[in-house]
């Protein structure tokens, strides 16, 4: 289970059962790392709309930020999260949701870390995150 | 001062335990009251961490935001779909593996658009907690393009 200590995002997210339970992988495009998460029933919070949970848009979000500063530090431990703050800014609807995260600062024991996400226009994010994590 | 959970919710109780997201990851909620609970049961799909079996921090952030729109909910005379405008978490530690997770939430101040809450998530005792919340709720008075509302 120290796959993640190879900095393979993909095989990162692969050993994490939650990320397993939500579906969500992890590619890297053009040296960017993206998540990914497709829509499934599990994953619904207001089954009239149907929306997503809060919960699962705060997870991927999480993930995005945890997989990032793998990524760019190759860290020998995953990074512990101090605090987050999840901003909502659109319902998430039953299609897939994208990920990505940039580190805003990196210090020697805390990252800043911002992410967002987003569903099928990525100039119209569903939410974002800023979150404090020690490494 | 007695308190008295709407009826409207304790119609909609076993709806809401039935939320999909919660169901899926083994949550149930506990009580409905001033203080909103739910138990989540340690399970090994929750782990974020597999070389300690800690469980991911979304696992925490996701009952977290559950309860709390629970708590939203146990203020309101009447439904009304409500959605999460922010919600912050501090960890203040990492949960303890094969343990129970409990949430509880309780709303502080309900406006005409947005109710806040405060919450916590702890392994059995409310003083040592696993994180805090604090979360901003919008109330959408009327339904969302005309659905009506049964539960959450």
């Amino acid at each position: 289970m120290s796959d993640y200590r190879t900095g393979d995002p993909a095989k990162l997210i692969e050993a994490i059962p939650y990320c397993h339970h939500l579906g969500i992988t992890a590619q890297v495009e053009d040296g960017a790392l993206v998540l990914t998460m497709p829509f499934a029933q599990h994953l619904i919070g207001n089954p009239m709309l149907p929306a997503l949970h809060g919960g699962v848009i705060g997870s991927l979000l999480e993930t995005a930020a945890i997989a990032q500063v793998i990524y760019e530090t190759r860290g020998e431990r995953l990074p512990k999260p101090v605090d987050i703050t999840v901003d909502y800014l659109r319902s998430g609807r039953a299609v897939t949701s994208y990920a990505r995260a940039r580190i805003a600062r990196q210090g020697k024991r805390v990252v800043n870390v911002h992410a967002e996400m987003w569903q099928e226009d990525e100039a119209k994010p569903v939410a974002n995150l800023r979150g404090h994590f020690l490494i | 001062m007695t308190f008295e959970v709407p009826a409207w919710l304790k119609r909609a109780k076993s709806h809401m335990n039935m939320t999909p997201y919660l169901a899926g990851i083994g949550g149930e909620i506990v009580d409905i009251g001033p203080v909103a609970r739910a138990r989540l049961p340690y399970s090994d799909k929750l782990v974020g961490d597999p070389q300690t079996g800690v469980v991911h921090g979304g696992v925490i952030t996701g009952l977290l935001d559950h309860t709390s729109g629970l708590a939203v909910m146990v203020k309101l005379r009447e439904p009304m779909p409500i959605a999460t405008l922010d919600l912050r978490i501090d960890y203040m530690r990492p949960a303890k593996p094969q343990e129970d997770i409990f949430a509880e939430c309780e709303c502080v101040r309900v406006t005409h658009e947005v109710a806040f809450v405060r919450g916590t998530a702890h392994q059995g005792d409310a003083k040592d907690p696993i994180a805090l919340c604090t979360g901003a709720f919008m109330l959408i008075r009327g339904g969302v393009h005309g659905i009506p509302v049964t539960s959450a």
